[in-house]
Order: structure tokens, then sequence, then C-alpha cells
């Protein structure tokens, strides 16, 4: 769970960041008064590097403080991600917050230690022992005396570390933690009071708007600024490299001066085809091979199986698709910045506007300020830069807001995946070798402290995204059990027997190809596209045996948590056994089908299944999603209704990406550049029922939700269409043509 | 540029502005208001949402001018924290939100049809949220918290 590296999209890249708390200027992560300060009425202040991004994780973090500290909630004030006061904790991503501070360390650790010291200084100070005390409420109690925290270290510092050996409170005796507190943030969202990044105004603040290229690749000939001249409001025009912004004094003006200002570009190169990409990805060179396991005797296994399937899938780049365009607002002046910006990582934001900038990352100070829903690398980074570079180039504050058009034909797509996979069965129908290989693009990810170029800003001003590094063959991947077998690069099958599953002989092999778009992590980064493949196959293989699909499943899985969440799963769902596809299927108008689907993310970073309930209208191709269950165990469960918040909005945005998300491109440029032609399904979908299953383990490390049921549900859609009409989808999304041609196909 | 007189949340503002600015920016830069949101700048996701007339209008596309000494509300308008509107407190009550930068489309839409129709029945409801984006895909606590106030 101890991560120290981001895990790329690209299943198999790892690109290492500082490790926590080692970028020069954080509040060291050993020291107490990094998380936890006392003040003089008592209030607790915890500081966390792990921030709200709509997933509930900022009320969720006050509890574990009120819970380990034993203080009321309301009396918990918790600051997040800013660079002059908080610990460096990374990226808020890849669902690592709740494994982060709701373990045996950092915040969790933290509340405990500070919990003990406070018992130990109300020992000397009311000179009864430590044993006989015991904190309540804010105070150190014993059977006749009581004392305040304020008082005990009211303003002081602890000048403590981190003591490993102090006891986390007892789950049993939990009266926070573990409880539906609603969110603290909600009742100023709903009434419109909440301060987004978008609403931040700094006074004397401009408004930037950015001209983007044409095209992918394509640089900047000339720019016209006497086309703009004399505008109302208009500041400066902007060029640096690549780079063209303008700065305005009012954001329409801005708008309004960046598209009439007259820009010529030489054109990229041209864009792959979209017709037939997956076939395409495959034939790319060069590549970057990563195997990231393999026993090596899957070729021998499958010469002697008694049979051999084979399958091939598709799943193509999708977009995070915000539905706020990204905004930051920047204020450098007198070799000094400070910057509000919705970025998952302000450390690293922190020493790459250092970079652009020419600054000492100590003059550097950035603020976490939400901005709307991120789902992993949208244009939150990119025009954070934006911001900086126009700032500084005014030298005073800047604001900028993205339009439409440029974050979704710039931002970090998600990775689309070509999938080939061939399993061996012995003559009882058991999995006796699976091999898995994959094609994926990769350009840019997450910029780090010397990679701004990972986002387009970065590339316009001319850094370099990182280098693609061809390497084929791939080096050798550890054995089972050995340090090399790492499922938390999401592309190893559940079933793979390396603690969680029984096939024995397995071999991943993925294989990286440069893309012309800037590919980025994705919710559910790899593991949804492996994730939809693994186990669509695994129901075509049980339906080829004739054998229920959940039967299937549990044949080939040894470990409790994943077959206790599908055995959940399907209780909840009220799973009939048999055979898909269904028997009695009709010929005609709407088709019911279910589907199962199961998951350890990341590996061992939470467990789920999901059932889905589908009719497909046989004489259109439009699937009818009516229900879905699922079943969640992330461990000890720190807020329920959170945990059920997460899984429904999942479980939806999984659907919505199955049913109609693509990229679109032309032979030059992104086509899909707003929500008329990239499609997102809307609030008035018809809504399916959607019931879950929350597996508490308070025995159990805490590991992550949130990315469980998006990684599920286009699989388990698929499986329900097959059991609905006996068709196999194989390509993402699941639109009515391609439903109706996988009908006509299998009948 | 042209002082124009906007009404909002029932208070009087002057704003010397472009005549042609969509609504959206007067509100947010000029007056300052958290409530409508720039999502698209085209109309077609409903986080600018602000109710005029009695009607649930698009404020990115709309030009300023347009709504000069009209009665405009947006989100912050219907209820505070400490005094929520039915609507923001059911919404409050189920958790109806994740990220919230969707919420003053979702709920002044519903606002503007409960209005009209109290009784609004579900399939009322999914059609005023047809042309409304959330991207965390808090649907089914949405739906729940519009109808709820319906019942």
């Amino acid at each position: 769970m101890n991560r120290r590296h981001f895990l790329a999209a690209a299943g198999a890249l790892f690109v290492e960041f500082p490790a926590f708390g080692q970028v020069p200027g954080a509040p060291s992560m050993k020291a107490l008064d990094s998380w936890v300060a006392i003040g003089a009425d008592g209030t607790v202040t915890a500081y966390s590097g792990k921030e709200e991004l709509g997933q509930g994780i900022f009320t969720a973090q006050a509890q574990l403080v009120a819970e380990e500290l034993c203080v009321p909630f309301n009396r918990v004030k918790l600051i997040t991600c800013d660079t002059a006061l908080t610990p460096d904790q990374a990226h808020t991503s890849g669902s690592q917050s709740h494994p982060a501070n709701f373990n045996h360390g950092n915040l969790a650790l933290a509340c405990a230690t500070a919990r003990e010291a406070l018992i130990r200084l109300a020992s000397t100070k009311l000179g009864v022992p430590v044993s006989e005390l015991s904190a309540v409420n804010g105070e150190v109690r014993s059977a006749s005396k009581a004392i305040g925290y304020g008082e005990l270290v009211g303003g002081q510092k602890f000048n403590l570390t981190l003591d490993p050996a102090a006891k986390r409170r007892d789950p049993k005796t939990w009266t926070v933690l573990g409880k539906p507190v609603p969110r603290t943030d909600i009742p100023e969202i709903v009434t419109g009071r909440f301060e987004y990044v978008q609403n931040v105004r700094v006074p004397g603040m401009l408004h930037g708007g950015v001209v983007r290229p044409p095209s992918p690749g394509a640089k900047l000939a000339s720019v016209d600024e006497a086309s703009i001249a004399g505008m109302p409001g208009l500041v400066k025009v902007i060029v640096k490299k690549d780079f063209v912004g303008v700065v305005a004094e009012k954001q329409w003006q801005a708008i309004q001066a960046a598209q009439k200002l007259k820009v010529s570009w030489t054109p990229g190169p041209a864009l792959p085809p979209f017709a037939g990409f997956a076939e395409h990805l495959k034939k790319q060179q060069p590549t970057r091979d990563t195997r990231l396991l393999d026993s090596g005797d899957v070729d021998q296994k499958l010469a002697s199986a008694a049979t051999v399937m084979k399958a091939s899938y598709y799943h193509p780049y999708q977009m995070h698709g915000s539905v706020g365009g990204s905004c930051a607002v920047a204020d450098v002046q007198g070799g000094k910045a400070t910057i509000w910006s919705a970025t998952q990582g302000v450390w690293y934001q922190k020493s790459a506007c250092a970079t652009l900038l020419g600054l000492r990352p100590a003059d550097v100070h950035v603020i976490f300020q939400r901005g709307s829903g991120c789902y992993g690398l949208n244009g939150a980074d990119t025009v954070t830069y934006d911001a900086a570079v126009m700032s500084q180039a005014v030298g005073k504050p800047v604001r900028v807001q993205l339009s439409r058009a440029d974050e979704m034909a710039w931002e970090n797509f998600g990775n689309a995946f070509a999938l080939e996979q061939r399993v061996g069965l012995d003559a009882r129908g058991y999995i006796v070798a699976w091999d898995h290989e994959a094609w994926s693009p990769t350009l840019g990810n997450r910029p780090g402290p010397s990679t701004p170029g990972n986002v387009i800003t970065g590339t316009l001003l001319g850094y370099q995204p990182e280098p693609f590094v061809a390497r084929s063959p791939a080096p050798p991947a550890g054995a089972f059990g050995s340090s090399g077998f790492n499922n938390s690069s999401n592309g190893i099958p559940s079933y793979a027997g390396a603690g969680h599953g029984n096939v024995k002989s397995v071999r991943v092999l993925v294989h990286n190809v440069r893309s012309a778009f800037f590919t980025g992590p994705l919710r559910s980064p790899a593991r949804l596209q492996n994730t939809f493949a693994h186990e669509c196959f695994m129901d075509e293989i049980a339906a080829k045996l004739q054998v229920d699909p959940l039967e299937y499943r549990l044949r080939h899985l040894s470990f409790f948590r994943l077959r206790d969440a599908l055995t959940e799963v399907a209780k909840a769902a009220n799973w009939q056994k048999r055979p898909s596809p269904n028997p009695k299927r009709p010929k005609t108008g709407m088709a019911p089908g279910r589907g199962i689907a199961v998951v350890a993310y990341e590996g061992d970073n939470g467990y789920a299944a999901l059932v889905a309930e589908v009719e497909v209208d046989l004489a259109t191709g439009l699937i009818h999603t009516k229900r879905i269950v699922v079943s969640n165990d992330s461990g000890p469960v720190s807020n329920p209704d959170g945990i059920k918040n997460q899984i429904e909005g999942g479980a939806l945005q999984g659907l919505s990406r199955a049913l109609g998300e693509e990229v679109t491109w032309d032979q030059t440029k992104v086509t899909s550049v707003h929500w008329g032609n990239y499609r997102s399904l809307t609030l008035g979908m018809e809504t399916p029922v959607i019931e879950s299953v929350l597996i508490n383990r308070p025995e159990e490390e805490a590991c992550g939700s949130g990315e469980t049921s998006i990684t599920l549900i286009q699989a388990a859609i698929g499986n329900a269409v097959f059991d609905a009409t006996g068709a196999r989808l194989r390509e993402a999304p699941f639109t009515p043509a391609r439903v109706l041609a996988a009908i006509k196909a299998s009948s | 540029m042209s002082a124009i007189t906007l009404k909002v949340n029932g208070q009087t503002h002057q704003v010397d502005i472009d005549p042609a600015t969509p609504l959206l920016y007067a509100l947010s830069d000029d007056l300052g208001l958290r409530g409508p949101k720039f999502g698209c700048g085209l109309g077609q996701c409903g986080a600018c949402t602000v109710i005029v007339r009695g009607e649930a209008i698009r404020s990115c596309v709309t030009p300023v001018a347009s709504v000069a000494g009209v009665e405009i509300t947006t989100l912050e308008g219907i209820g505070t924290p400490e005094k929520p509107h039915p609507l923001q407190q059911a919404f409050i009550d189920l958790q109806a939100a994740q990220c919230g930068y969707c919420m003053s489309g979702v709920i002044l839409s519903a606002k503007a049809l409960l209005d009209k129709n109290p009784k609004a029945q579900k399939p009322e409801i999914e059609r005023v949220l047809q042309g409304i984006i959330c991207r965390c895909f808090t649907n089914a606590r949405i739906v729940q918290a519009i109808d709820k106030v319906a019942r």
C-alpha cells in the first residue's frame, strides 16, 4: 500500500517522483507538529496533504481527527494542501487518501501520538498515573479530575515525532469515524457560497485567455498583434515560444481578444487514422515493452492445453471532461508567486511553477483551491501554468479560465487500449494458462518538478514531455510471490495465482506506443480497460463451458476478500445460477440480461464486485440499464454514506464511459470538443436503481473505494448484453450501432 | 461600455459593461457571485443557470443587456446555509452532491419546475435534468432529492 511512485495510466510505466516529505521546504512527515496543533481554546487544527475533490475525504479526515484525538467533530479545523502549511503527501490520486491517512501512519498516527502525549502531560500536571486517565471530549479525565487540551498544550508545539507504537483507537469504540457524518461543505455548495478556484477574486486581478494551436504538434509561425490593437480592456499579448495568451481587464474582453487575435501556425504531423485505430496501435513501432508478470511457462501450457480460446478487446481514449472548465489564479510579482490551483499535487506544482517562472521554489506558494470534479489529470495543472506565466508577464494577478474546447481538445486523455488475450483450458475446463497482451499509446503524464512539458502549456513553453524510451523485448518480470509481482500496475487478472487466484501460469505483457495526444490518469487508469478485457473474457470462457459466470469465477479465486465480494453481490442481486446467454432470451422486443464482474483494485487497494441488469432493445440496439448492485470492501468503513456516494457516482460515470464516451479526431485535430460531440450521459438519463453492499473489515488495512465500481460496470454491462442477446461487445463505447452489429454477427 | 441596471436576488446594481457580455460574467466578476459558474460557455451543461421570469436560463449565453432591469435569481438568492430553501435542504439531507459544481443548474432548474408544478412527477423531473451535466454522476441522489420536495 505504501507506494512511493505514481503509477502511470499506461499500465506499465513507473514514473519516480520525489518521495513524500522530501521536497525541500515541506514540513517534516515525522514531526507531530506538521500534522496537529492545539489552540489555547482547545481547538484542534489538523494538516493534511490529501485534498477534497468531491469524494468526501475532507469530512472523513475530520472524522478521523475527531475520533483519534477524542474531540467533538465541530472542534476540528482541517487545512489541506497548502505548500506554506501542510505536509507533502504527493498527489491526491489513485484511491490513496484512505490508505495513506487512515492506517498506522501519517494523519492517523499523528492524532494517536498527540492523544497519548496529551494524556502523559495531564498525568504530570494532575499527578495521576497514565493508566487512570482517558481522553474524552477534548479533555483528559481521571475519576475525579479533568483538564482541557487547551490548558495542556494550548498554543505550544508538541516537539515530538510520530510514535509508531502509539495505539489507534479500537474501531469497536468509534463514535465519529465509521459513522455517516454529513459532509461539512455541502451546505455552502448547495447555497452558492462555496469558493471554487473559479470563484477566487484577488484585488487588481486581470483575466487571461489562451490561444491554443489548431492541432497537435503545430508550431507557432507568427502573431499579428495589430489584429486586436485597440480592443477595449486589452492589457497585453504574451508570446513565449509556442505559447500565446492575452491578458485583459475583464473576462469577456480576454475571451474576445483570444478569439480575434490572428495567429499563424505551421501544421503538425497528420494524426493517426481514427477508423481502425486498434489495429493501428498494434502495428506501431517503436514500443516500450513491460512484462508485469511472467511465470515463464505460458507458451508451453497453452501448447499442451485441451482447449485454447482467444479474444480481442478495444477501449478508446476518453476524457475527464470536468463540468467546469479548468481555472487558476496566479499572482507573480517581485520575484514571488502565490498560486491558487485545483491541482492534485501542490508540491509538484510549486516546483514546476518555479521552473517555469525562473524563481526559487521557496518563493512559490501554491494553495489548493477546489475546482469541479477532476477524476484525474484534467486541465488543472496546465491552466495553472497559463495563469502563472501570464501573471509574471504583466506583473499583476491573473485569472485564467479555459474554454470548453481548450479543456477538451488538450487535456491528458485516459489511455486507449487494444487488448489480446488467450487462455488454455484443461479437460475439466479449468484455466491453466492466461496470456494477456496490451497496446496503449502514451504522451506526457502528470507533470513532475522537471517535466512541466507533460501537459500542453509546458510543451508550448518549450519543455519536452517525458521522453518515450523504446524498450523491446521487455526485461524479465518477477515471478509470483517475488518482489517483482506488482499488481498495483493494474494489468494483472484477479485470477492470477499470487494470493488471489488459482491460475498459475500467467503472462502480462504491455506495449506502450507513442500517442499523438497527451495522456494521463483518468479514474481507474488502465484497470478499467484491463478489467473490461479480463472480466468479459472470463464470461466468454464460462459461456463456452456452459457454466454459470459467478460459479466459474469462484472456481478460479482463492482470496477470501474477492470471493466474499462476489458472493455478497450475488446474494444482494438475487443472482440466479445458470449459464449465459439466457436460454430463454427473446428474438424481438426488449431482451433482459444480467452480468457480473469482480476486481482487486490495484491488486490490493479495494475489492469489489458488481452485477448489472439491463434490457436491450433488439430493434434499436439501445441498452437500458435497470439495476446496478455493488459490493465493496475497502477495509474499515470510515464513512458509509461517503463510500456509497462514491460507489453510485463511479458506477454511473463508468456507465457513461461504457455507453457513449469516446474522443474523436479527424486528420488534423480532436473533434470531440464540446458536449454535443463528446457524448456524456446527462442528469436526465434513465437512472438505474443502485444498491451498495459495504463489507466492513475493521481488522484490515484501509484501502480505496473511489475507483472500484467504475472499474467494473463496463465489463458487467458487456456481460449483461451477452446474457440478453448472445452478442459479445468487444469495443467500447457500446453504441446502439455496435450493439446491433454484434447481434447481427452472433445470429 | 454602457451603464446597465441589474436586479439580482432582490438588490439593484449598476454595472458599466459591454452590453453584449454574457450575464454570467457580470454576475461572477462585476457582482462577485459564486452560484452561477462557467461550465461550457455554450449553453450545454447548465452550470451557469439563473432564474429569470420564472424560467431557468443559461447565463453564459444570455447577453447582459437582455435582462437589464429584470429580476434575476441565483443559487445564493433562494437560501443560505443557515436558512436553506427546501430544495437546498433536501440536497443537504440526502448528501446529493459530490464536487457540487453543477448545483446551480440542478437546483434552479428543479425550482423553476416545482414553482410551476409543485407535484411534478419523476419523468418531468428527469426531463428538466436532460440538459444538465453532472460529471460526478450524483444522479440517483439528485433525482431523489428533487422528488422528495415534490412529494
